[in-house]
């Protein structure tokens, strides 16, 4: 039997005002496990991170962390126990160098506990271990970069909250294959640290070979779930964009 | 000489104005806020300054510690009690909050203080005054110019270099992306209002000591504060700093070309630079 998840969502429903976007969603991920979400444009996945972070309201019961209820809880709070999220479209701070948009995560995020060993704690010299670039333009403005450096300085923000999930919204989207396989190349290091990722995906075979485990969502709902090796191309397709597409 | 002089003085009456137009300029840059109670907060403080000094015949100085402190905590109390609850993507909710807080401040000074005129007595501070090459300056206005200069350079020192300051330029860039990496805006927003009302402890002090205050006086203070910032570019501090001098020396030389014209000069100058330049001298920063 295995360990109980360290985050996960229980019957989860949420959306905007009026309009359900999520409809009963149940999603698990467990300690240092990568997990894929992948889904068409509009499925719900970041509504889904959204949701779990706090950023829409949900009942407390709807999100599980370590074991205890925190769904709704503010999404600083969040962060500061553990679950950090790189937003869709990177969302860095504006006017602001390179190094002051990693400052505030180590500034404001989680506080290294004592059972954190050493190693897992990320550190802005780590980052720009991670990612050399982001050292050698240190302090530039954030909108001086290219897109795929941009997208390692969003990444190395939300490591620097020191996540024990780590959330990461279509992070190569937009971005040219050479600079995704960079960013990809630098998963298994994050891995190492013992945080559990949640990759949401559109690229299936990207999203497939990078995690172990692969849920769907196809209109507010999960609609396959299971190992990611195991799952072949009809059923992902089948899951994706609902059994009417797939039988034509 | 003349025009020197009206430059001299324009300047001067600019270091009130940017006392003014600080808090006013880190409100809005941090949440978009347009705070129509800033000048009732600020004469609020003046009347409240003016009945400590009476009671506790205090000096210029303690009052100031004592005042300041209090400003703080107005605030922050402010902010936690009412505006965080109106400020947003929407900048509607937070203009009717502050703008029905300026007539309940109105009202309540008029309640407690009456339509009387008031001032401090500094103690001679106020008349003082040296003659540099022929030009008279009051020693009062240069002590409020330096005091500005001081505000202004502490403040941005603040934004640019502190823990703090940080987390506020992320919570003014992005708020959710802030949120996402830890930071409460909610808290950064209550220190910001904290910080801008403390400011205005200090300016309703000196206002007290160079005029004379009454409960209706918050409007066109507020004015003053509110094209300082625009001049200056919303949001940005040192621009704020340098619309409050555009201003005061226009009011200056307005009133050396016809005493009526002064303040109708400020606010044509004011138009002009909208007209000109409506995203100020200076771009937010
Ligand atoms: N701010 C919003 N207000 C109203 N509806 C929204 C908002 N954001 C998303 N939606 C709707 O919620 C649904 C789910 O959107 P969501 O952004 O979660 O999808 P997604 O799976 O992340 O898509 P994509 O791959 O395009 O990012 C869609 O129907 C979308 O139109
Ligand atoms: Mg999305």
């Amino acid at each position: 039997m295995k360990a109980e998840p360290v985050l996960s969502t229980h019957a989860l429903s949420a959306g905007y005002g009026d309009f359900q976007a999520l409809f009963g969603v149940d999603f698990e991920v467990y300690a240092g496990e990568v997990v894929a979400l992948i889904g068409a444009n509009g499925a719900g996945k970041s509504t889904l991170l959204r949701s779990i972070l706090g950023l829409l309201p949900v009942l407390p019961e709807m999100v599980r962390f370590r074991g205890k209820p925190v769904g709704g809880s503010k999404p600083h709070t969040m962060v500061r126990n553990g679950i950090g999220m790189v937003p869709e479209g990177r969302r860095l701070f504006a006017g602001m160098s390179v190094e002051d948009n990693l400052r505030v995560a180590v500034d404001y995020g989680r506080k290294p506990e004592r059972d954190d060993d050493a190693g897992s704690i990320w550190t802005i010299a780590r980052i720009y271990a991670l990612f050399p670039i982001l050292g050698e333009r240190r302090d530039q403005l954030v909108h001086n970069l290219s897109g795929g450096q941009q997208q390692m300085v969003a990444i190395g923000r939300a490591l620097l909250t020191q996540p024990r999930v780590l959330l990461c919204d279509e992070i190569s989207l937009g971005l040219a294959p050479k600079v995704v396989h960079e960013i990809y190349d630098a998963l298994p290091l994050i891995r190492q640290a013992g945080t559990a990722l949640v990759l949401v995906e559109q690229d299936v075979s990207l999203a497939k070979r990078a995690s172990e485990r692969l849920y769907c969502m196809l209109e507010g709902r999960i609609t396959l779930t299971g190992a990611s090796d195991s799952i072949g191309r009809d059923t992902i397709a089948e899951a994706y964009f609902g059994a009417i597409h797939a039988m034509a | 000489m003349q025009w020197l002089d009206a430059l001299v003085q324009g300047v001067l009456l600019g270091g009130m104005y940017a006392q003014y137009a600080l808090g006013m300029a880190l409100m809005f840059g941090v949440m978009r806020i347009v705070n129509i109670a800033h000048g009732d907060l600020m004469i609020l403080l003046a009347l409240t300054g003016i009945s400590l000094a009476t009671a506790f015949s205090l000096g210029t100085m303690s009052l100031i510690a004592v005042l300041v402190p209090l400003a703080a905590l107005l605030g922050w109390t402010l902010q936690r009690g009412i505006l965080n609850k109106a400020v947003g993507e929407d900048p509607l909710p937070s203009l009717i909050a502050t703008f029905g807080l300026s007539i309940a401040v109105q009202n309540l000074m008029l309640q407690i203080w009456s339509a009387d005129t008031r001032s401090l007595r500094g103690g001679g501070l106020e008349s003082a005054s040296i003659d540099v090459g022929g030009v008279y300056v009051g020693v009062l206005p240069v002590i409020v110019l330096v005091t500005a200069i001081a505000l202004t350079a502490g403040l941005d020192f603040i934004v640019r270099a502190t823990r703090f300051g940080r987390g506020l330029r992320a919570a003014a860039a992005d708020t959710e992306a802030a949120a996402v990496t830890g930071v409460d805006p909610k808290s950064i927003y209550a220190v910001s209002t904290a910080i801008a009302v403390a400011i205005l402890g200090i300016a309703a002090v000196f206002q007290s000591l160079r005029a004379t205050v009454s409960p209706a006086d918050g409007p066109a203070q507020l004015i003053y504060a509110f094209e300082a910032v625009i001049i200056g570019g919303m949001g940005s501090l040192w621009g704020a700093f340098v619309g409050s001098m555009v201003l005061g020396v226009a009011q200056a030389i307005g009133f050396r070309i016809d005493p009526g014209w002064g303040i109708l000069f400020g606010h044509l100058v004011f138009l002009a630079a909208l007209a000109i330049r409506p995203e100020g001298v200076m771009k937010r920063g």
